[in-house]
């Protein structure tokens, strides 16, 4: 496959992409690519950066091999990179450490951010109480309640929490909010977008920052097999965790790129966050993607058991592999993911995230079909413990 | 195609410069509280003495606006409300007897669902003068602003307090005249502009071969004549808006006598925005 650069300088990958915001963002957003073009290559930045990924955050996070899930499974051989060991339990902090530092070197006081399930807003707190950011974290109302524990974490870490109550009160509408709120304050405000979505520079600079997951995986498989990894499977809301370990290996054409997205209570029903297998391209929040939409292009709800897969989007990038076909996407239930989180735990001491009990779910399916011979890596992308309440909500206290 | 005949809006805007007016342009969002009272709002804005209108086509994520209009699209979705409908509405004013240019406000995705070319044609056809597009800055624009020039639609664009630059690019390409967002932030009423406001009004005028009007806060006739001496027109939406959702609950519109006194309640608010004649030479 010839993969051309991307994104180009219009923030173009093939088709998608782009910069689709109000005029008032336009300059702020010029600013913010200038400032990332200085610094991306800056060895005192970098530094920085890597300091506090390794002290702080620390990495490198294993790439474990799960034995007793293989043998279960009786097929290919499955290893778990353990995002979830991350500072603040998931990889969202890879990409607050690096905007915070560069918002940091612009010269900004101020940070606000969006969550969804709060992995990013925690991460957002977190990194700003490190530097001495003062920091806002835009949050759905329906997301704060089912999330409490991270709301309250976040208010620890000194943040202010803004509950959005407009529109669907979830991650689409704080994401608007947090755009709103910037639009208002771009003078003094560095706005740290969580995903590889919203418009450019923002795919490309999340993207760049959780790299660190597929170049350390690539270091650690080749290690520990002597070869590259047959398969890497992901789970994608807006696509971060997914693009950071898939990245490095697109040029790998042998390694197959699976993202895995949430068809909540089905993809034939309309509670489900399959934008891949049910949405269309167009224009939501700065950027040209797939999109779940109406016939009249207004956007629909998300629904998935997992509030940070909970996103009617997905980033350009993601659209980009699926349309040259480097990628793959499918969809996993609610309830295939509750299973696959069950098993992770009892067979291996792991109680994944919802997000990435999705890509375990998926390899529960396609690990048995493949020989003994053949490797998959997951990006275990973050741990469940923030999950647990509603885990009780679905499953009922008891267990058998 | 009538590319020929002179746009609407360009006529209304000389005339208007001949007497020393200014321009008053409310905004109204489609479908609220219904689309029969959308097409009474039009004819009541032009009885009150709006010069254009801009009609507002409800969207589920409308990233430029404040709490009001949100509000007002999320009322005027519930009824499912399209963008073709919005469009349709052009030309049941236009059979009521309004004569004002229409100016469609749509954010992007719902034209590109649409189809660019058929919404062009569409827009053509109910005699719209000029769309704006908050969310399609000029970089995206290409496309847009090449089907718009051929059917004699305007593109208005928008201009920022944060433009700086771009201002010179912007203005130089403009049609219909230059949209100048009064303040940094999304549309609703406030009751201070941008500090160099002034400074950045100028900068559009010299840039600008086109009228220029402000929007983006402005809610009184007192502001409204704030500007009136450096701007061609004003635009005023979430005031607007905001009497639409205070005097036509959905409540009155099963009742006659309630719908015409909310008309009438609209009507007033907006003929008392109306600058007084301006000292512009």
């Amino acid at each position: 496959m010839t993969t051309t650069q991307v994104p180009d300088t219009y923030g173009r990958f093939g088709s998608f992409g782009g910069r689709y915001v109000p005029e008032t963002l336009m300059n702020a957003l010029y600013e913010l690519e200038e400032a990332y073009d200085r610094y991306k290559d800056d060895p005192d930045f970098l530094a920085e950066v890597r300091y506090l990924l390794k002290q702080y955050s620390g990495r490198p996070t294993p790439l474990y091999y799960a034995e007793r899930l293989t043998e279960h499974l009786g097929g290919a051989k499955i290893y778990l990179k353990r995002e979830d060991l991350n500072h603040t339990g998931a990889h969202k902090i890879n990409n607050t450490i690096g905007q915070a530092v560069l918002a940091k070197r612009m010269g900004k006081k101020k940070i606000i951010a969006e969550t969804g399930a709060g992995q990013h807003g925690v991460a957002s707190a977190t990194v700003a109480a490190l530097l001495g950011l003062e920091c806002k974290v835009f949050m759905g109302e329906e997301d704060t309640k089912r999330q409490a524990l991270n709301v309250f974490r976040m208010k620890l870490l000194g943040a202010e929490v803004v509950p959005v109550t407009s529109g669907t009160r979830t991650l689409k509408d704080a994401c608007n909010e947090t755009l709103r709120y910037w639009v208002s304050h771009v003078d003094d405000t560095y706005y740290i977008l969580g995903s590889v979505t919203g418009p450019h520079p923002y795919p490309m600079m999340v993207r760049d920052f959780q790299r660190v997951i597929g170049l350390e995986t690539k270091d650690q498989i080749l290690e520990a097999e002597g070869r590259l990894p047959d398969v890497i499977v992901a789970a994608v809301g807006g696509g971060s965790n997914a693009m950071g370990i898939f990245h490095p290996f697109v040029a790998d054409t042998s390694v197959r790129l699976i993202g895995v997205e949430a068809a909540g209570r089905g993809v034939d029903t309309d509670k489900h966050a399959a934008t891949m297998t049910k949405g269309t391209p167009g224009v939501f929040q700065g950027s040209m993607s797939y999109v779940l939409q109406d016939e009249g292009g207004q956007v629909q709800e998300a629904h998935s058991i997992s509030a940070g897969l909970d996103y009617p989007g997905i980033g350009p990038e993601h659209a980009y592999l699926k349309d040259v076909k480097r990628a793959e996407y499918v969809p996993i239930t609610d309830a295939e993911a509750l299973d696959a989180l069950q098993l992770l735990s009892r067979k291996e001491g792991i109680i994944p995230a919802l997000e990435s009990a999705h890509a375990v779910a998926h390899t529960l399916k396609l690990a048995p079909t493949l020989p003994k011979d053949k490797t998959i890596v997951i990006s275990l992308s973050g741990r469940g413990d923030k999950d647990v309440e509603s885990i009780i909500g679905y499953l009922g206290g008891d267990l058998p | 195609m009538s590319t020929a005949t002179a746009n609407a809006i360009d006529t209304v805007f000389a005339e208007l410069a001949a007497r020393g007016e200014t321009a008053l342009i409310p905004f109204l969002t489609m479908g609220d509280p219904d689309l029969d009272t959308s097409v009474k709002l039009i004819a009541a804005a032009e009885a009150a003495g709006a010069h254009m209108i801009e009609l507002g086509v409800p969207y589920s994520d409308p990233l430029a606006d404040g709490p009001v209009i949100q509000r007002a699209s999320e009322r005027a979705l519930r009824h499912r409300i399209s963008l073709t409908d919005c469009i349709g509405v052009a030309s049941k004013a236009r059979a009521a007897g309004v004569r004002m240019p229409f100016i469609l406000f749509t954010y992007f995705n719902p034209a590109l669902q649409l189809g660019l070319e058929r919404f062009f044609g569409l827009l053509q056809e109910h005699g719209f003068s000029g769309v704006i597009i908050p969310d399609l800055p000029l970089e995206e624009d290409t496309e847009v602003r090449g089907i718009a020039e051929r059917t004699g639609v305007h593109l208005i664009p928008l201009v920022a307090p944060t433009s700086e630059a771009r201002v010179e690019r912007i203005a130089s390409k403009a049609k219909g005249f230059v949209y100048c967002v009064s303040s940094l932030g999304v549309t609703g009423v406030r009751s201070d502009f941008h500090a160099g406001i002034d400074r950045f009004l100028e900068t559009v005028r010299r840039a600008s071969s086109v009228p220029i009007c402000v929007g983006f806060g402005i809610s009184s006739r007192e502001q409204a004549e704030r500007f009136a001496g450096v701007a061609d027109g004003v635009i005023v939406g979430s005031a607007i808006v905001r009497q639409v959702e205070a005097s036509l609950p959905p409540e009155a519109l099963g009742d006659n006598a309630l719908t015409e006194a909310g008309l009438a309640a609209v009507q007033a608010f907006i003929a008392d925005l109306k600058p007084r004649k301006s000292e512009k030479a």
